[in-house]
């Protein structure tokens, strides 16, 4: 019973040393997914809960991507609980600028040669949180949490093929209204609209 | 190499996951139509935007140290996987103010199940999930009637036993209704009632852990958790009502039931 126990805080302090180092991209991903910090939070608990319980299956390289998946897994199960009602996400603020979107919308000349703006955090990451998924995971996982192609296959559990496509239409998705942004947000508009840059 | 390949390839090309012959190619494309190349501009000043922003998110350090408490304590790993978060908990109990007593009731739990059994341990967290999982809205009830002779016999066919259904309406516990839960994969009789704002569920099956005799009394993360065993059937009755009314709701439970053939329940001095 001793040894059993002794045993039990061994493999927990291994699991700490091993996942603890990146509960900042955990949270991160659980931020952009589940849209607010409470739920994210949730999910962050849950996903390290469930990984120390599977921790003995772990046979991977890296545990990053592992952790991912697993709270990704994490939120898929919220979101089918709620049955698929999104949640609105708390990074807009005030209107949203961005209308409907279309799928896959060619910038147009002229737009094209608007000078993309450096962007302040804030706008950039609300107008990440307007993608739909499974855009915005796409793009989570890939520029923010480092995540190679083949890392990205295995969270999202789709053929590395999927997620190049994935990627290109998430791009210019946020493309389309990054270009819109910078277009719209010339000098005086911004604060004529009362938009948060 | 046409446009339509390289408008998926030179996102590749720019994230560094092409290999040498590709990416020759994809450069060759670029270099020879202007419209790609305009196109591999704008997102490589989008990717340095998106670089330069700081886009990723730390965790709150409250997060940090609610993660890391559970990971520690053994004891607290109570959260079982299929009823993991409680968004519409948080709801339910809005402005109940249950924060703090549920964690003190946490600390507690952590003593109370360290020396338990890990069977008994299993049960006692999924009823406390199948507890939690039926505070989420539309989840309480699959037959919502006071009428204890309209909520028994709609378990008959759906679980293999035939819980009591008492009706406590009298002693201030109103009987809500029924519902079918399940617990270690076993289907089991949810019966719902409620004192003021807090639920009560009380779940009866056959083999559910419960040790003959004496209630046994426990709390896991804030929530009172009573388990006893009478005539051949197991009952935990789970709520977040004080634990001393939940012991009177036990009391009166294990009372009324149908010609008892013992005493099982010796009375509330003894929990």
């Amino acid at each position: 019973m001793a040894n059993d126990a002794v045993a039990e805080q061994e493999r927990m302090r291994r699991f700490r040393d091993a996942a603890l180092p990146h509960l900042d991209e955990v949270y991160t991903l659980a931020r952009y997914l589940m849209r607010n910090t409470d739920d994210a939070e949730d999910a962050v608990q849950e996903c390290y809960l469930r990984a120390l319980r599977h921790f003995d299956s772990y046979r991977g390289p890296a545990i990053k991507p592992w952790l991912l998946t697993i709270l990704r897994n994490v939120c898929n199960a919220e979101f089918a609980r709620r049955g698929r009602a999104e949640v609105p996400t708390d990074y807009v603020q005030g209107e949203s600028v961005v209308e409907e979107i279309p799928m896959w919308q060619e910038p147009q000349a002229s737009a094209e040669k608007v000078v993309l703006r450096q962007q302040d955090s804030a706008t950039i990451r609300r107008l990440v949180a307007e993608l739909p998924e499974p855009f915005r995971e796409v793009i989570v996982l890939r520029e923010m949490n480092d995540l190679s192609y083949k890392e990205i296959a295995e969270v999202a559990g789709v053929p590395v093929g999927t997620v190049m496509s994935r990627l290109a239409r998430a791009r210019s998705m946020l493309r389309s209204t990054y270009v819109a942004e910078s277009a719209t947000a010339r000098p005086g508009t911004a604060a004529a609209r009362g938009v948060a840059l | 190499m046409n446009c339509a390949e390289s408008g998926v390839l030179l996102h590749a090309l720019i994230d560094g996951e092409l290999d040498a012959g590709h990416n020759c190619e994809v450069e060759a494309h670029v270099s020879a139509c202007s419209a790609c190349a305009e196109k591999l501009a704008s997102f490589r000043a989008m990717r340095e935007a998106m670089a330069g922003a700081a886009l990723k998110e730390f965790a709150p350090a409250h997060l940090r140290a609610r993660v890391e408490a559970s990971l520690t304590h053994p004891a607290s790993r109570v959260v079982s996987a299929r009823s993991f978060f409680k968004p519409s908990r948080r709801s339910f109990f809005g402005g109940f103010a249950v924060g703090s007593a549920l964690s003190a009731a946490l600390a507690a739990s952590l003593v109370l199940t360290v020396i338990r059994g890990d069977q008994v341990q299993a049960v006692a967290d999924e009823v406390v999930s199948a507890h939690i999982r039926s505070l989420q809205a539309g989840h309480l009830m699959d037959v919502a009637t006071s009428d204890q002779h309209t909520v028994k016999p709609w378990f008959n066919g759906r679980v293999d036993v035939a819980p009591p259904v008492i009706d406590l309406t009298a002693e201030s516990f109103t009987l809500l209704g029924g519902r079918l839960d399940y617990i270690d994969s076993e289907p089991v009789a949810a019966i719902v009632y409620q004192r003021r704002k807090h639920v009560i569920n009380l779940f009866v099956a056959q083999h559910l852990g419960a040790r003959h005799g004496r209630a046994v009394a426990e709390s896991i993360q804030g929530y009172n958790v009573r388990h006893w065993s009478q005539d051949g059937l197991d009952f935990w009755a789970v709520s977040d009502l004080a634990g001393d009314e939940l012991d009177e709701f036990v009391q009166k439970i294990a009372r009324a039931m149908p010609r008892s053939s013992s005493e099982p329940y010796p009375g509330r001095r003894a929990l």
